[in-house]
């Protein structure tokens, strides 16, 4: 099988794979921040401290 | 061959796994057509959201989606390796451990509705989470290997997008959500009893027991018939409501002719050569059907409001 990994690529497939579910998860904590700010109103963060 | 050895020929284990393999589990082109249709349900829902609101729902309809196709991989893996059309899916050729993709699956799934449920509504992470448990649990677990009818009831998880689409501006479900969820569910059976006709030989080897096998190629022509004439009037249903106009119902009355002669023709024919790639073109068809029709929806919808705008 022409497309078959092999054990060279295991460490390169490993590494995109940990690279995808990082992007993932930043994306999803940068989408709950922007409709927290969305559904709160920037009024939120203008709050004495 | 054994579904096990059929593994351990081809396998390579989870190392091998290229984000490309997670990717093909997401089922893309069934989340495309998933996507638009409820897409189409969000526009044309009265009222609005927030563009953001709005693209978190897609978001979350489109990886819930995902999330129900990887969980299908799982448990199809056996037959899946035993179709042609199946055979190259990452768990039956090994690149995946069916038990990761159980957990990719099974966290999608738990991401999708609380994220829908957190920052959209409940109601749309209800029905979301609805149409996940009814595509794995009713139809790929229950429905699929035991009755021929396993498409006609499964097909109400491909109908529902477009409800949860409406749903997530409205937060309710109305007449109009329910006519789109109609128009997905009278169009799948006929769409997958096409499919089957030219895949006979594979749903055969893999024991699923779709209607062609079971019931044979003249009562599945007849009952092709049945479902398209029924579609072609539920189409025209948006019309009868008053949910889209004239323009819309003469695509729809043109699609829905054109779907109904091609099925009778299918019926008609004897040779099973013929009837193969009448049944190829009738497939072909039905996802141009699906496609135009909310197309046609959404245009009948925009056009006035984008020629009001320019005014």
């Amino acid at each position: 099988m022409a497309d078959t990994p092999q054990p060279d690529d295991s460490a390169k497939n490993r590494r995109r794979r940990s690279l995808a579910i990082a992007l993932a998860l930043g994306a999803f904590a940068l989408l709950f921040y922007a409709v927290t700010i969305i559904k709160l109103g920037p009024a939120v963060l203008d709050r004495p401290l | 061959m054994a579904y096990a050895d059929h593994r351990q020929e081809v396998g390579l284990g989870a190392e091998g796994a290229r984000v490309s393999d997670y990717l093909t589990l997401l089922k893309p082109r069934v989340m495309s057509l998933v996507v638009f249709t409820a897409l189409v349900g969000l526009l044309l829902a009265p009222g609005g959201v927030h563009p953001v609101i709005a693209i978190t729902a897609i978001l979350a309809i489109a990886v819930g989606a995902g999330a129900a196709g990887a969980l299908n991989m799982v448990f199809d893996a056996d037959i899946d390796a035993m179709m042609s059309r199946t055979a190259h899916r990452p768990i039956p050729r090994g690149r995946i451990e069916p038990a990761e993709a159980l957990g990719f699956g099974l966290v999608l799934a738990v991401f999708s509705v609380t994220t829908m449920a957190l920052l959209v509504n409940w109601t749309a992470a209800a029905l979301l989470a609805f149409t996940i448990f009814f595509y794995v649990v009713v139809y790929t677990l229950w429905l699929k290997r035991r009755t021929p009818q396993n498409i006609v009831i499964g097909g109400a998880a491909g109908a529902l997008p477009p409800m949860i689409g409406w749903a997530v501006v409205t937060g309710s479900v109305s007449i109009e959500a329910w006519v789109m969820f109609l128009i997905i569910f009278m169009w799948t059976p006929p769409h997958f009893w096409a499919l089957a006709l030219f895949k006979q030989s594979d749903y055969a080897a893999a024991r699923v027991p779709m209607l062609p096998n079971i019931a044979g190629d003249a009562a599945t022509g007849t009952q092709i018939v049945l479902y398209s004439v029924v579609l072609a009037l539920v189409g025209l249903a948006p019309v009868g409501i008053g949910m889209a106009g004239l323009a819309y119902g003469v695509v729809a009355a043109v699609l829905g002719l054109w779907f109904v002669a091609l099925a009778v023709r299918l019926r008609q024919v004897d040779d099973p050569r013929a009837r193969r790639a009448l049944a190829r073109r009738l497939f072909g068809f039905s996802m141009v059907y699906l496609f135009a029709i909310f197309l046609a929806l959404l245009a009948d919808h925009l056009l006035p409001i984008v020629s009001a705008g320019g005014a």
